[in-house]
């Protein structure tokens, strides 16, 4: 027969020998290797305490970014949406009125932006469509929830914590950002 | 009432607290053999197994235990329902009825009475143990049948033909070791091993084949063609659900602690403390009991772990490769066994 590789290896159809067909030294070897196993060091992830380091271009759920002064940078231009290729981001613009200067950085803001997560394939294609730096791929993955409507997220859910009352939780979210762009380099 | 006067109230009364230590030992043991299989399993396969419930998942039998007491509790309509109750009961009754004639340990002195650690030193212990696991197969065979599933009914069906083959072959190893010892009683065939050499030293063949059969009386891989979950999904105990299925995976791990005691009984010495006279020390009186038990519990314990290892190491026989070992093999290797040790023993004696 011509094989294509010299890798195939011939089944061997012998009849069994006396120890074969008696089974025990073979079931002694199997259990030699079993053996082994029971004494190697083990490979499972304890999951909720130790987690698997991600590599530095991992995707997870978007986080809505502010500025120094913890003003919302994202201005509702739409091109996170539209770079989206399974559409599923929405949102709606309205205009900063005279007073909310601490609250959105530019005259325009986002007044509803929505993600739907059962949607959202985390390509990354919004974080890169972004002009203003306003959202970016966290470490966070894995959303769950009961229902449908839970997994759209809105602005609150998206949004970073403030740095100038939450500075703690903004310092850990920047964190774990700034852990993953260390990385990167 | 005369009668009512001269039984010995005292030996009852010691009896039932010991069958209600040994029910209660033994089913205890069962629950952390099931413990212990998941964690073996998963070392086996480079996991660490249960670890949630309690330090090291030590909890974990109760967790299952609860979880089978609270699920629903199916009869199907079409079952015969005497029957299909009476399935899991016979198997669970059987499995337990079998530690009546192990010796546990030697003689307590308690209060001023010797006690004896054996619910019933019968001279044909032997012949019971047989019984009652031959018996064991009914619980399998009625509950497959009950089931009115045709996966069941064949599950029932290899399961008997299962446990004649080998019984046969079990038997006749086991006629080699009984022509050494001349007793059928359990406890004279300890004493004797005390005495002397472990049977294991006389008998290998007769243990091994012994060790073979018992594996498959247990129902374990390789053997366990009667609940071969990829062929027949589960086998005799699929229609059960509940405490119902739960006794027959206890009953499963109550056969393999009784049967790793009757091994370890016969061939390996009881509860004899090894190398250790025990009747040069018999000062330290309980002490030499207690010593005994822990012996006793510690061969069980491995042949357990081995019952164990074997499971996660071998895959389950095809149906014509087991009934080929157990006719073909196993049997003439244990006549064989049987005749050159009478021979043997025939040639010593002249």
């Amino acid at each position: 027969m011509i094989t294509l590789t010299n890798r195939a290896k011939p089944v061997d159809r012998k009849p069994m020998t006396f120890i074969e067909s008696i089974y025990l030294w073979n079931i002694f070897k199997g259990m030699m290797i079993t053996l082994k196993h029971f004494f190697r060091k083990k490979v499972t992830l304890q999951y909720p305490e130790q987690t698997r380091p991600f590599s530095p271009v991992f995707r997870g759920v978007q986080i809505l970014n502010r500025d120094e002064e913890g003003r919302e940078r994202c201005t509702a231009c739409g091109l996170c949406a539209l770079a989206c290729p399974a559409e599923a981001i929405t949102m709606e613009a309205a205009e900063r009125m005279p007073g909310e200067e601490t609250l959105y950085r530019e005259e325009k803001y986002a007044a509803k932006y929505e993600i739907n997560m059962l949607r959202c394939i985390f390509c990354g294609f919004c974080e890169e469509a972004c002009p203003k730096d306003a959202i970016y791929l966290s470490e966070t993955f894995a959303p769950s929830a009961y229902n449908r409507q839970n997994f759209i997220y809105n602005k609150q859910d998206l949004l970073i914590p403030d740095p100038e009352t939450q500075p703690e939780q903004f310092a850990e979210a920047k964190g774990l950002r700034e852990k993953s762009k260390k990385n990167n380099n | 009432m005369i009668y009512l006067l001269t039984i010995d109230w005292l030996l009852l009364l010691e009896k039932l607290i010991l069958i209600a230590v040994v029910v209660m030992a033994s089913l205890v043991i069962a629950m952390y053999e099931t413990y212990a299989e998941r964690k073996i399993a998963a070392f086996m396969q480079d996991r660490i197994g249960p670890n949630r419930a309690g330090i090291f998942g030590i909890l974990q039998p109760l967790a299952d235990g609860m979880k089978l007491f609270f699920k629903e509790e199916i009869i199907p309509n079409s079952s015969n329902k005497i029957l299909f109750v009476l399935g899991p009961s016979l198997a669970m009754l059987t499995a337990m009825m079998t530690c009546a004639v192990v010796p546990w340990s030697g003689d307590v002195n308690l209060f001023g009475r010797t006690i004896s650690l054996q619910i019933a030193d019968v001279n044909i212990g032997i012949l019971y143990v047989f019984a009652v696991v031959s018996l064991g197969i009914y619980g399998v065979m009625i509950g497959g049948w009950a089931s009115n599933n045709k996966y069941s009914l064949l599950a029932a069906l290899r399961g008997a033909s299962q446990v004649i083959s080998y019984e046969l072959a079990m038997g006749i190893s086991l006629i080699a070791l009984l022509m050494m010892t001349g007793s059928l009683s359990l406890k004279t065939i300890v004493e004797q091993q005390m005495q002397s050499h472990w049977n294991i030293l006389y008998q290998p063949l007769g243990f091994l084949i012994f060790f073979v059969c018992a594996l498959a009386e247990c129902n374990r891989t390789p053997f366990d063609l009667s609940e071969a979950e990829n062929e027949l999904n589960m086998g005799y105990h699929q229609e059960y659900s509940s405490m119902k299925l739960g006794f027959y995976l206890f009953a499963e791990y109550v056969n393999m602690f009784v049967s790793s005691a009757i091994m370890a009984t016969l061939f390996f010495g009881g509860y004899d403390i090894p190398f250790f006279n025990e009747s040069a020390h018999a000062d330290l009186g309980n002490w030499l009991a207690l010593f005994g038990i822990i012996c006793f519990m510690l061969k069980i314990g491995i042949f357990i772990f081995l019952f164990m290892w074997i499971r996660w190491t071998v895959p389950r026989f095809r149906y014509d490769q087991l009934m080929n070992l157990g006719w073909k093999k196993l049997i003439p290797l244990a006549l064989a066994n049987m005749l050159v040790t009478g021979a043997v023993i025939l040639w010593l004696h002249k």
